[in-house]
């Protein structure tokens, strides 16, 4: 990075963050990679099955935004969804015995990686029909604005789901309707392995939400200060204003899609250049340490924190019980059937 | 008794529910200015305004979404889907929110939903606007599915699913809007439970909907040939009273099931296939069926009306099960 743009970047954390409050998003940043790098390994050693999606190189957008909302706004999220769970406070503990199948999970082990629900944390989902949970997101909104509670419903989706005609019905609904409700689209570029450029035929995204009236902004994901003013700014406006907003963050997935991924849409020179130039923890760390604000001392207090939470997790979960068949067959509808 | 029609006790049941539980509103396509594709919620939007009666784009999948969320967020939507032709685009919705969540989410998650939607053939609609895909909806196990034959269930049912926990889904019969009936003298209606709407104790005959009329129809035949069937109305489609069907079955002996659905996997092949598990050694005769004939529904009247079951179809198979046919 120039020094010119550098010093850019670190005015505007100057201007946006408190001390504090940016050791405390790097701490998450690094929570989040911890768990996802304790996710991987998990899934190596075979205790977790099924799907797995990690976040790695997304870290950002998560641990900055979500710390924004009320307690209560609700979430509503994809199938690549543990870091949004841990930063909506569901603790690690949980994610993880989910993961694991294990019915001290959050969804009782009946959900696994892609279905993380917490209602004591407004944290709807983990919902893995892609675009499938936009009308869930403005069908909430809708409840809070007729229940006047002064609550957003806020839904994260990938690039990928703006190819789905949910996308387009949902914002036109939500601005139709004036739904108190904040989209937020991780643009990482590739919809498992189809690049934007092979899937959209206006590849500008912001245009299309404008293009339904809905406010819209767009924000390099791995700047956490231009992330924070932008969403800040977003969630705001939802709330007062009562109406959507469409934000943007674009980033990089430094991992696969998922663990059956290997990866043949994409040259391992652009994967490597990422990873070498643009690891967002590596950036930010870099950024703090210019202006003085963290010290190597402190990082390495973080990681140790962070993996001895994630190791916790995992003995918490390993040492959790299946749920019983019985108590599966239950819930499907409220009373009897 | 009062005399009313099967719209009219579809409205005034609608009217009612948004009378007496704030938390309900309408949502759908042309359910305020145009008073609803079937006229059931006429003059609603002057009564109760814009922000409980809400016309909607024509985005099936997403209002029916929308309702989903909003259920979800404590409120009770009352979502119309004009047919259940047009309920296909709501599938994904359906099935993978509205039946799946509550149980994906270990139980958390509660959805207090109703959605309408006329269903049926036999109005020269053709084969887009004619099917009855409450069959298929009744394969999914996280939601309930009933549909009223009788003006009492039409008045009384909406009120029973609003106050149901779970999402319903309401299948109106296109075919009986203009029906006129007796309403009972009741104020409410179980939802769980089929009825028999005639006693007999030579055959069964196990229809919903608009296929009911033609079964007491075929049964009031079979009278004069001194055969006496019973005509049961399921009435709930998902979960099925399967008591009611037994108890019928054992008694008569045999059974003929009614459904304007397509024959291969259909509701009827469920409910033969309980029959079978549940009651084989009662039967006297095997289990038959009169359904929708394979094609896709032809436009030209007679063809349509070929193409559906009729009282002389209805007729023809019950003679086959008691004599083997004539």
């Amino acid at each position: 990075m120039a020094s010119k743009e550098r010093t850019t970047v670190e005015q505007k954390i100057k201007e946006q963050l408190s001390v504090e409050e940016a050791k405390q998003i790097l701490f998450d940043m690094i929570r989040i990679r911890e768990l996802e790098e304790a996710s991987a390994q998990q899934y190596s050693e075979g205790k977790i099955r099924g799907f797995l999606h990690l976040y790695i190189g997304e870290e950002p957008i998560a641990a900055t935004i979500l710390p924004l909302l009320k307690p209560q706004d609700q979430f509503f999220g994809t199938y690549r969804e543990h870091a949004h769970a841990l930063m909506k406070g569901i603790t690690a503990r949980s994610i993880m015995a989910e993961m694991f199948g294990k019915v001290e999970g959050c969804s009782k082990g009946r959900g696994g990686s892609m279905h993380i629900f917490d209602l004591s944390k407004s944290f709807y989902g983990g919902n893995a029909i892609v675009a499938g949970h936009l009308p869930l997101a403005i069908g909430m909104a809708l409840a809070n604005k007729m229940q006047k509670n002064d609550l957003i419903s806020i839904c994260f989706f990938g690039e990928g789901a703006i190819a789905e005609g949910e996308f387009h019905e949902s914002m036109n609904m939500a601005k139709l309707w004036k739904l108190p409700v904040l989209f937020v689209c991780e643009n990482n570029y590739y919809a498992m392995g189809t690049a934007l450029e092979r899937s959209e035929s206006q590849t500008n995204l912001i245009e299309k939400a404008k293009s339904y009236k809905v406010e819209a902004k767009r924000v390099n994901g791995r700047n956490v200060a231009e992330i924070k003013e932008a969403a800040k700014q977003a969630i705001d406006f939802v709330r007062s204003e009562q109406q959507p907003y469409f934000l943007e963050a674009q980033t990089y997935r430094l991992v696969a899609h998922s663990m059956f991924d290997s990866q043949q849409y994409r040259s391992k020179e652009e994967v490597e250049y990422w990873k070498k130039h643009h690891d967002p923890i590596a950036e930010y760390i870099h950024q703090l340490k210019c202006l003085g604000w963290v010290n190597s001392n402190e990082i390495k207090e973080m990681q140790d924190k962070a993996k001895t939470e994630m190791d916790d997790a995992i003995s918490y979960a390993q040492a959790g019980t299946t749920e019983d068949f019985q108590s599966c067959m239950q819930d499907v509808l409220i009373g009897e059937y | 008794m009062e005399k009313t029609t099967y719209r009219q006790a579809l409205h005034d049941g609608l009217y009612d529910t948004l009378k007496s539980d704030p938390k309900t509103f309408l949502i759908g396509e042309d359910v305020g200015r145009y008073g609803g594709s079937y006229a059931v919620s006429k003059g609603m939007l002057q009564e109760f305004g814009e922000e409980r009666i809400k016309d909607t784009p024509l985005s099936e999948s997403v209002f029916t979404g929308l309702g989903i969320g909003a259920a979800m967020g404590g409120m009770h939507p009352i979502v119309e889907i004009m047919t259940c032709n047009f309920a296909l685009l709501a599938l994904d919705q359906i099935t993978n929110n509205a039946g799946t969540l509550r149980h994906m989410s270990g139980g958390q998650i509660t959805i207090p939903l109703v959605i309408r939607i006329s269903t049926g053939a036999g109005r020269q609609l053709a084969a887009q606007h004619s099917h009855s895909w409450e069959g298929w909806f009744s394969h999914i196990p996280g939601i309930k599915i009933i549909s009223p034959a009788t003006v009492t269930d039409a008045r009384y049912m909406l009120q029973a699913a609003v106050k149901d926990p779970n999402p319903v889904l309401l299948f109106e019969q296109a075919a009986l809007y203009n029906m006129e009936g007796n309403l009972e003298d009741v104020r409410e209606v179980d939802i769980s439970k089929a009825r028999v709407l005639k006693e007999g104790s030579d055959i069964s005959f196990i229809t919903y909907g608009a296929s009911v009329y033609k079964c007491l129809e075929a049964a009031e035949e079979l009278e004069k040939l001194k055969v006496s069937a019973e005509v049961i109305d399921l009435r709930s489609l998902r979960p099925l009273d399967m008591p009611t069907i037994l108890t019928s079955v054992t008694k008569t002996h045999r059974a003929l099931i009614v459904d304007e659905g397509w024959r291969s996997g259909s509701l009827s092949a469920e409910i033969a296939a309980r029959i079978s598990e549940e009651c084989f050694y009662e039967l006297d005769a095997p289990v038959l069926r009169v359904c929708s004939e394979e094609i896709p529904m032809p436009y030209a009247k007679e063809l349509e009306q070929k193409s559906m079951p009729q009282t002389s179809s209805i007729l023809q198979a019950a003679k086959e099960s008691l004599h083997g046919g004539y």
